[in-house]
């Protein structure tokens, strides 16, 4: 498993979160996500404007073997989807940080960091995943 | 002796095991006014040869009447090799299997039925079917919340054509999961939807349509599809697959043809069987397959290159999702789908064909010499597939009971659905012109 991008936060279910100079923050699922869950053949986006709560399930990965949620590491709504992830899916096991991004949103309140995880805590989370 | 593989020790390390005192303790969490701790009315068990006597007592009350009975179950010709190949022992089991060795024919079997009931309804993919068609319709609408997420009401129209059972079964499912069921207009001339009262700005997810219609008449499903694409609603036909050798599949119906058809498979060699079991069908659009509920078998390639099946889609299963699966569909009605390929295999589109053109001709010659009867007369102008409603002078009951008394079963009573006297007929390619005649003359004496 490669180094994980230090400018991102984290979240116990796997999700990862950037924060973008205009105030949005873009999401994705993480490395370990997509190797567990294996090839992605599909990917169920939520609509641009859907409000979304911290938790909430916000979308859906499926690979041949599994179809997992992918929750809202925040609260806010929902300002973009990767559209190109309906015709190339994989683009999550290939680049899981950069093409295979899944949604922007726009956070309801302040980004409350302390719910969410740094890099070397998450990092921990997955030595002992790996234990 | 019951069949239980482990003894009691193996049960007292169980429950050990996991910290549980006794096996009740496991129903703990089923609160107690919920529970049934009594079986008063199961009688006490019965040796074989009791079992035996007591079925082919019950058999024979079923008797052998001449069926003039359809609505939404009908009696077709069975060929006797139907039955014969699908008891065989390779097929012979009510599930479809979970496993990945679930053996080839298996598999290519459901994934015949699938190829033959998409070129019936003209959709893209069907899955390996349904308990039935009342359930059917539940899932084809749960379905429609689904797929069609632009729209969050609920909201299901249902035209008047639909099935009454099926819209019972269907609020029972779906009715506690945040939908709603409501009837369209109907025109009192027709039979059919009222277009001219159609409501508008309702906002309804998918808009339901029947053909031919539960009192057996042709809606104008073409424009009934294209308002409920016009209103952003999915349109979800319910067909006899029977009929559609000759009328328009759903999935040409109107633009863009339905989103979601489903249906009663039972016309498709299975025996009318006091109600069951019947089995139900769904296909749909290509883009909504992953939306679907239950089972669906893929043709693939092996590491050899050669052509085999799998069970395909199965990520949303709830095996696998369990309390997210798309629905808790669990097993299909694998015995009855079995039979019906091999129904379907054996008439081919021809023979499908035919046995329509021959339900028409048959229920024609029925209906003309009933309406030819002092005090009955066509509920519904226009024209109908194998069954038609009839108006009477007088209560349908008296009547039925003194064909009864002859052993005919002389049609549905549609009085509580119709809202006056009316009787629904059907002569399926079973009947003779003999029998029709028969039937047309017992009516005519309990009528005199």
């Amino acid at each position: 498993m490669n180094e994980l991008p230090g400018d991102l936060l984290y979240t116990n279910d796997h999700e990862w979160l950037r924060r973008e100079g205009d105030g949005s923050v873009t999401v994705g699922i993480t490395e370990h996500a997509a190797t567990s869950l294996g090839d992605l053949v599909y990917v169920e986006l939520p609509e641009v404007g859907q409000d979304v709560d911290a938790g909430g399930e916000m979308a859906v990965v499926e690979s041949v073997k599994a179809a997992s949620d992918v929750y809202a590491p925040i609260a806010g709504s929902i300002a973009a989807v990767n559209d190109e992830l309906a015709d190339d899916p994989e683009k999550i096991n290939a680049d899981p940080y950069g093409d295979g991004w899944i949604v922007r949103m726009t956070p309801s309140d302040g980004l409350d960091e302390s719910e969410l995880m740094t890099p070397d805590a998450y990092q921990q989370l997955l030595d002992e995943l790996d234990d | 002796m019951p069949f239980i593989p482990h003894t009691e020790n193996d049960t007292r390390e169980m429950l050990a095991a996991i910290g549980a005192k006794s096996t009740e303790d496991l129903f703990d969490e089923i609160p107690a006014e919920l529970r049934i701790d009594h079986l008063h009315e199961v009688p006490e068990a019965l040796s074989e040869m009791e079992i035996s006597r007591l079925m082919r007592d019950r058999a024979a009350m079923d008797g052998s009447p001449l069926c003039f009975i359809g609505a939404g179950a009908y009696e077709h010709h069975i060929p006797t090799a139907v039955w014969d190949i699908a008891t065989r022992g390779e097929y012979y089991s009510a599930y479809t299997p979970y496993q990945a060795e679930a053996s080839q024919g298996t598999l290519q079997t459901i994934y015949e039925y699938q190829t033959m009931i998409t070129e019936l309804t003209g959709l893209d993919v069907s899955n390996a079917s349904l308990y039935d068609g009342a359930s059917g319709l539940a899932e084809a609408a749960l379905m429609a919340v689904r797929a069609n997420r632009r729209v969050k009401t609920g909201l299901i129209l249902l035209a008047p054509g639909v099935n009454p059972v099926y819209e019972h079964v269907a609020e029972a499912i779906a009715g506690s999961q945040g939908l709603t069921f409501e009837w369209l207009p109907v025109d009192a001339t027709t039979g059919n939807v009222a277009f001219d009262q159609l409501p508008e700005g309702r906002n309804p997810v998918a808009v339901v349509m029947q053909q031919p219609t539960f009192p057996g008449t042709l809606e104008d499903v073409d424009r009934l599809t294209d308002w409920a694409h016009a209103e952003g609603a999915f349109a979800i036909g319910i067909a006899n697959p029977m009929t559609l050798a000759l009328l328009k599949a759903p999935g040409k119906w109107g633009e863009q043809g339905v989103d979601i058809a489903c249906g009663e498979g039972q016309p498709l060699g299975v025996p009318l069987s006091s109600g069951g079991p019947y089995f139900g069908y769904m296909t749909c659009k290509q883009q909504h397959v992953r939306q679907m509920p239950g089972r669906i078998v893929g043709r693939t390639t092996d590491l050899d290159g050669n052509p085999g099946f799998a069970l395909t889609l199965q990520a949303r299963e709830q095996h696998i999702r369990r309390s997210k699966a798309t629905s808790n569909i669990c097993t299909n009605q694998g015995l009855m789908v079995t039979a019906a390929t091999i129904y379907m295999s054996l008439l081919g589109a021809e023979g499908i064909a035919q046995v329509g053109r021959k339900s028409h001709e048959n229920t024609t010659r029925l209906v003309d010499g009933l309406c030819a009867i002092n005090g009955i007369e066509r509920l519904y102008e226009g024209p109908y597939f194998h069954e038609v409603a009839l108006r009477f002078d007088r209560p349908v009951a008296p009547v039925l009971e003194a064909l009864a008394a002859k052993n005919i079963l002389g049609g549905y009573d549609l009085t509580d659905s119709a809202g006056t006297d009316a009787l629904l007929v059907c002569a399926t390619e079973t009947k003779t012109d003999a029998d029709i005649d028969a039937c047309i003359a017992a009516f005519a004496e309990a009528m005199g």
